[in-house]
């Protein structure tokens, strides 16, 4: 070989509902594949908060839009010898058929590893997947297909409702729908057709209450097939699987099922000629032996992340090492390493996937679940029985309920009509409704018929609530015992004990093999620990994330997985507590040992008691860390870094206000109201407008401005009680004000770190903020360093930290401070070229060799945009506010700040740049909207709206806005502020459309400037950074 | 809950959890344990477990009931025999089946058939003491604590020959189609019998130590030597009359049993194993084409190559460790396997073995 073989290998871009961390997990793999056979890798991913998008990684990394030109770009300046398709999802996927269509990959002589793009189409279309499964006599429910609504309704007739409309390429579900009838498809196929790339629309029978079923399958050159993993969801058909409740492995499949389907499935993958890992899914009969195969997806997924995590057996590694042209065979069981991978794991315990929602975020949102994904994160929970894992689960989903029984609904006063009616509209979280139902004496048989749901599941929730009702008022040891072993916890049980856990491995072959396994997980129903805890070492847990959702994403995983590989340098042994099953901090191969458990005081108590930690790290994942830190102190934990006394100072308002009082530093005016008299007072003296909260605050939930009485009486109304115990913090809205971030890690003493700027003004979220460094602002940002520097002397911080400060008129005011990696580190880390977490580590245990606040200097212009989910939460109106709505970003480095803007913006879904025509509107801010289209229309087409119109440009009537719409006349909307009662259409139109839509006028100017600029650079991380990383420098 | 029941081990150890099943009973047998995560009825009746006490490693057993028994031209569909053969089950959890087909429950099924089982133990900890002591006798009770479990757990294994208390004492015969083929029936699994009769033959079930000449009275195209439980050493009758039957050339098809008694008659060596083989996730690949295929495994002893016949060549190896997974006689004209083509539990990936079994008898004519 002459030279190491370049390879590509793409990510799925920015996190969206039904594209999250998973991805970055498979992808880490597929380079860890490649590393360790030698070949050079080059990753293309605008997400800059992934693993994969690190050195550590990669040995190249294009952190730039996963969209076909800047493949292309990519592929012409590198001429790799192939490329990785099947690692980042359907955008990745899509992005490789568009590729190869096209020819570039021939024209290039680019290779595709793993399953051609033949195949891949084979699987995708859902025409062509059809008549693969036809040829091969593998049964898949009745279908035709239709390109316009009129032959869609012809065709429905003949095939007869209920039906269920899929759309080809599409992630998410998105564009399907199960219609009942023929009005319901008249509403529902314009969307889906004018979704699909190839204005297309499957329409199958549905096959309602059917039972859902996902195989795993891998598979080599030679035709050799294992399959790895079977799942069962417990939602029937009619849901989407990401938005299911799994359980693996399959529960209620006898021997014929489950072979019989077993043997379709890796017919299914001959079909397609798979050459690496795919999933089938299968619906079921619930009354009988017919099977029907639903579709499959020929690449990495998300069940095939959670399957890896359930099984233990890496599934994207090994479906790397095949592309790579070995035999499944010759791959070692990376868990017992001492048999081969061609093996199907066999579980001796239950895991239980639970979607994560944040419907409540999002006004006007449908909120019943279907067809359409709309989860934005997940949990995975492992137990030696269904219960435990099921109310493990439930907790590790972090929405207050400490299990199925015993919490807020299950206590609640909600009678039988109303919980059939939410059970009805399938709301988030059936679980927990089920089992208040169960208390409430609705029988197995009514909520198998509301809910589809098997009753083997059912009866187990039952029987948990049956003795949970009879239990003791005085539980003696063997009760508590019982309880404990159908996963109670002991909040749930009133009671507080530690100790009477096991540790079990997962090993793949259930106890068959001696294991070296490292990937453990706790449990009430044992008697002994699979591993010896009693080694005299020096030992780090470190708090995982936890569940995605708004505001906690792979950004908070990019800090667990970097504090864990940097503190391997300081102790003997790091282990990991984290049960995202997406993630990569939850890859055994990480860490010296993987606790897939909950992120709780008891679990966590539990599992020091065992291993007796040196320290446990709170910071890296993000708040529900941060929230345990101060009890796990009081427990006589010792914290890594700052202590949690401190930490209690920066997350109290009250007394961080105090602090900062009494070291002058300045800040917005607020007050905490535990009454409506507190709040007139504070309007009285400080005037509107206000941001306004509840005192504990996640990721801004509940966040609102008030601009006058008005609004802070419906706040007031909606956030239903003021009181002592639940206050709300009022603070004066700067408006105007630009908001500026300091990421820094200190040691106690000194400080390193890097300034950002919000491009939007205060009061758009900084989660769903576009962010830039360098700060320019020199001035200003010499005083932002200032005050940190005060604050890391005053907290003894030592670690990472985040400084969020708003500036007005040339003054920083704070507005608050994080003890804890934040969700922009990975960003400013890039953007210099360095690792903030590992800066952060040194100064726990060291000083810096500097005094005061160090800067690295900036090679380049590096910008971060949030990618948002509008058109897979249908309903939901699209606006920007104190409140985060986002699920994922982007971000580019360019020599220019124009550059980085436009590369960064593009690196979000569905944005591109608009061919036609802009629409520019909005009720504030409208000078900027003015420069904005101005500037524009030399560039293009631009009309702006009757109601708010500008002079110069085109007004239109909101119909004939939408009308252009659909018609992709207009291909940009750009607009301002909450104008939902006006523009309601115009922006879910866009949204379902996949027509780009900015939501505020100063991202509008900036893009402006942006958008018609020619080609942007296209280079590599590292040269971005001009030579030498800072690691290098420092 | 059910009343209090006991394991106890040959190496001292003891276990309480509560009892299932047959009530009052007391049983003593080789304590094995499947990885299988389903087909609970077929591994129950699967004649290869008899003397054998079963662990099953997933904690969940019972979730889908006991089918109603089909019946196929006198063989069974659904299950491997007419009863349960293990002398008693180890769970963590037994569980109730709501599902359609399932007619009765697992506990019940197991107290009709007076089997008693033991749930609420943590089998993991027992399945790795299996796995590092190696297998080892058990007795289980449902009739309270035993005052002297050491006269019970007397018993060897090794030395019992169950095949001949499982092999019909008379041959049964079917008569559906025109050709014989015979199945020297050691506790032969009707997953075997029902992928033989598939090929369009009479399945002619005959006594273990029927003789050649005997055998050869049903004019068979083929014969097969079935699973079965127990030490095969102990089987020379057999192993003599798969001698005397080579001379007819006639297409021979060794599973599991028949695979061991294959290398016994040809030469070869079969050793007791550490803990066997029991599960449905098991790979064995092909030596000479390097496919390779998921396999069912039932088996506690095994050849390795060095106790290969001089005669045989290697057809199937496990990846994982040393073992002779398939072999081929071809001047016997005989291809033998140790895992189980006919799945039941496990996949059907390698049932292409009787189809080569089918070309061989056709080839011959």
């Amino acid at each position: 070989m002459e030279g190491k073989k370049k390879v590509i290998v793409l990510g799925s871009g920015a996190i969206k509902i039904g594209e999250a961390a998973e991805f970055d997990y498979s992808g880490s793999q597929a380079l860890r594949a490649l590393k360790e056979e030698g070949y050079e890798s080059i990753m293309i991913n605008s997400n800059v908060a992934t693993v994969q998008t690190t050195y550590e990684m990669a040995d190249k990394v294009y952190l730039l839009p996963v969209s076909p030109p800047f493949i292309e770009k990519v592929i012409k300046k590198e001429r790799p010898w192939a490329i990785m398709v099947g690692f980042g999802g359907q955008t990745a996927l899509s992005a490789g058929v568009t590729l190869g269509n096209a020819g570039v990959f021939k024209k290039y002589n680019v290779k595709v590893l793993g399953t051609g793009i033949d195949g891949i189409e084979r699987a995708l279309s859902r025409e062509k997947f059809r008549e693969t499964m036809h040829k091969r006599k593998i049964a898949v429910p009745p279908s035709v297909s239709a390109k316009s609504p009129d032959e869609a309704v012809k065709k429905a007739r003949k095939l007869g409702y209920p039906l269920m409309m899929r759309v080809s390429f599409n992630l998410g579900g998105r564009g399907s729908a199960v219609l009942w009838n023929e009005k319901d498809l008249v509403r529902e196929a314009p969307r889906a057709i004018a979704q699909s790339s190839i204005h297309e629309v499957l329409l199958e029978k549905y096959l309602h209450g059917w039972k859902e079923i996902e195989y795993e399958v891998v598979r080599d050159a030679l035709g050799n097939a294992a399959v790895t993993a079977c799942i069962e969801n417990l939602d029937p058909m009619g849901v989407h699987t990401g938005d299911s409740v799994v359980v693996t492995p399959a529960q209620t499949l006898d021997n014929y099922e489950f072979q019989k389907m077993r043997s379709t499935a890796i017919e299914v993958a001959e079909a397609i000629d798979l050459i690496g890992e795919c999933n089938v899914q299968f619906a079921i009969d619930p009354k009988g032996y017919d099977y029907y195969v639903i579709e499959t997806n020929p690449r990495m997924s998300r069940s095939s992340a959670l399957a890896s995590k359930a099984t233990g057996y890496p599934l994207a590694y090994v479906g790397a090492k095949i592309a790579l042209g070995y035999d499944l065979y010759e791959i070692k069981n990376s868990v017992s390493r001492s048999t081969t991978a061609f093996f199907e794991p066999s579980l001796d315990y239950i895991t239980i996937k639970m979607p994560r929602w944040d419907l409540n975020k999002f006004d006007f949102v449908d909120k019943g679940i279907g067809t359409e994904m709309k989860s934005i994160g997940e949990v995975m929970s492992i137990g030696r029985n269904f219960e435990e894992a099921m109310q493990k689960a439930i907790r590790m989903l972090d929405i207050r309920e400490p299990g199925l029984v015993g919490g807020p609904i299950y206590n609640s006063d909600m009678g039988v009509e109303k919980i059939k009616e939410v059970l009805k509209a399938r709301h988030p979280y059936w679980q927990v409704y089920v089992a208040k139902a169960f208390k409430e004496g609705m029988t197995i048989d009514e909520i198998h018929e509301i809910t589809g749901v098997d009753l083997f599941f059912l009866r187990k929730i039952h029987a948990l609530v049956i003795k949970y009702e009879k239990r003791s008022k005085r539980m003696g040891p063997d009760e508590y015992n019982e309880f404990k072993k159908l996963g109670f916890s002991d909040e749930q049980l009133g009671v507080s004990k530690i100790g009477g856990m096991s540790i079990k491995q997962i090993d793949t072959l259930a106890g068959e093999w001696p294991a070296q396994t490292n990937y453990l997980y706790t449990t009430r129903v044992g008697e002994e620990d699979d591993i010896n805890t009693k080694e005299d070492k020096r030992k780090l847990l470190v708090l995982g994330a936890g569940g995605f959702r708004v505001g906690v994403s792979v950004e908070f995983d990019f800090g667990s997985v970097a504090l864990a590989e940097s503190a391997k340098k300081y102790f003997d042994e790091v282990s990991m507590l984290n049960y995202n099953p997406e993630t990569v901090s939850t890859d055994w191969d990480r860490v010296d040992k993987l606790y897939f458990d909950e992120l709780t005081e008891e679990t966590i108590m539990n599992i020091h008691k065992k291993e007796k930690f040196e320290s446990i790290a709170t910071f890296a994942g993000g708040q529900i860390g941060n929230t345990l830190s101060l009890r796990l102190e009081k427990r006589g934990i010792k914290l890594l870094g700052t202590s949690g006394k401190n930490i209690d100072i920066a997350e109290d308002r009250n007394r961080f206000s105090a602090l900062l009082e009494k070291l002058g530093i300045k800040q917005a005016a607020w007050s905490s109201a535990a009454s409506l008299t507190d709040v007139n007072a504070f309007i009285e003296r400080h005037g509107f407008p206000v941001l306004i909260r509840p005192s504990y605050v996640l990721s801004g939930s509940a966040m609102k401005i008030a601009n006058n009485m008005q609004d802070l009486a419906t706040y007031i109304e909606a956030a239903t009680k003021i009181s002592p115990k639940y206050p709300v913090i009022l603070s004066s809205f700067i408006k105007e004000g630009v908001e500026t971030e300091l990421d820094c890690g200190a040691d106690g003493k000194n400080v390193i770190g890097v300034a950002l700027c919000h491009i939007e003004e205060a009061g758009v979220h900084s989660g769903d903020a576009t962010i830039m460094t360098p700060y320019l602002d020199g001035n200003s940002a010499g005083k932002m360093k200032e005050i940190a520097l005060r604050l890391v002397n005053e907290l003894d911080i030592r670690g990472p930290f985040n400084l969020q400060f708003i500036i007005e008129r040339g003054v920083p005011l704070v507005i608050e401070l994080n003890l804890r990696a934040s969700r922009s580190m990975p960003f400013s880390s890039k953007s210099v070229g360095g690792n903030m977490v590992d800066y952060a580590i040194k100064g726990v245990f060291g000083r810096y060799d500097w005094n005061g606040f160090y800067e690295p200097p900036h090679s380049a212009f590096a910008v971060k945009s949030s990618q948002f989910s509008w058109g897979q939460l249908k309903g939901a109106y699209p606006y920007l506010g104190p409140e985060m709505r986002s699920t994922g970003e982007s971000a580019a480095l360019d020599s220019t700040l124009n550059g980085a803007l436009l590369k960064s913006w593009l690196g979000v879904q569905p944005n591109k740049i608009p061919q036609h025509g802009i629409l520019i509107y909005g009720d504030k801010d409208k000078g900027i909207l003015k420069d904005t289209a101005d500037l524009l229309s030399e560039k293009i087409e631009v009309s702006t709206l009757a109601v708010a119109p500008m002079h110069n440009h085109p007004a239109l009537e909101v119909d004939r806005a939408l009308e252009l719409l659909g018609q992709k006349k207009i291909d940009m909307v750009i607009t301002n502020n909450d104008m939902r009662s006006i523009d309601y259409e115009i922006r879910r139109k866009a949204v379902d459309l996949n027509v780009p839509i900015v939501l505020n006028a100063r991202l509008g100017r900036a893009l402006a400037g942006a958008l018609f600029l020619g080609e942007p650079e296209c280079k590599e991380m590292k040269e971005h950074w001009k030579g030498k990383p800072l690691h290098e420098i420092i | 809950m059910g009343a209090k029941a006991y394991i106890y081990l040959e190496d001292g150890t003891t276990f309480t959890g509560e009892g299932f099943g047959s009530s009052n009973t007391v049983r003593c047998g080789e304590l094995v344990f499947t990885t299988s995560m389903n087909g609970y009825p077929e591994s129950l009746t699967d004649p290869s477990y008899a003397g054998q006490i079963l662990i099953i490693t997933h904690p969940l057993v019972g979730n889908y009931g006991v089918p109603k028994k089909m019946n196929d031209n006198g063989i069974l569909v659904n299950f491997e025999s007419e009863k349960i053969q293990v002398d008693g089950l180890i769970v963590s959890e037994l569980t109730k089946s709501d599902k359609w087909n399932g007619k009765l429950n697992l506990g019940r099924w197991l107290d009709d058939e007076g089997v008693p089982g033991i749930e609420g133990i943590d089998t993991r900890l027992l399945t790795k003491k299996v796995r590092d002591h190696g297998v080892m006798m058990c007795a289980i009770s449902t009739k309270g604590r035993l005052k002297n479990p050491k006269e019970v757990l007397s018993k060897d294994y090794t030395k019992i020959n169950f095949v001949e208390q499982l092999s019909p004492k008379k041959p049964i015969v079917q008569d559906v189609y025109d050709k014989n083929i015979v199945v020297v029936d050691c506790g032969a699994k009707h997953g075997i019998l029902r992928s033989v009769s598939k090929l369009k033959y009479n399945v002619v079930r005959v006594p273990y130590n029927y003789t050649a000449d005997k055998i050869m009275s049903y004019d068979p195209v083929g014969i097969v030597y079935s699973n079965g439980p127990g030490n095969p050493n102990l089987l020379t009758d057999v192993v003599k009359s798969m001698q005397d039957l080579m001379h007819y050339k006639k297409p021979i098809l060794g599973i599991c049993l028949g695979h061991q008694i294959a290398s016994l008659a040809m030469g070869g060596k079969v050793r007791k194993m550490k803990f066997g083989h029991r599960a449905v996730n098991k790979a064995v690949v092909d030596q000479i084409s390097k496919r390779a295929y998921i396999t069912s495994h039932n088996h506690g002893y095994a050849m390795t190559p060095q106790d290969m016949p001089k005669k045989g060549k290697i057809w199937l190896m496990s990846p994982d460790d040393n073992v002779v997974e398939g072999a081929i006689y071809k001047e016997k004209n005989m291809i033998t396997t140790q895992f189980h083509p006919e799945g039941r539990p496990g996949t059907n990936d390698a049932g292409f073995v009787f189809g080569m079994f089918d070309e061989m008898i056709k080839k011959g004519k």
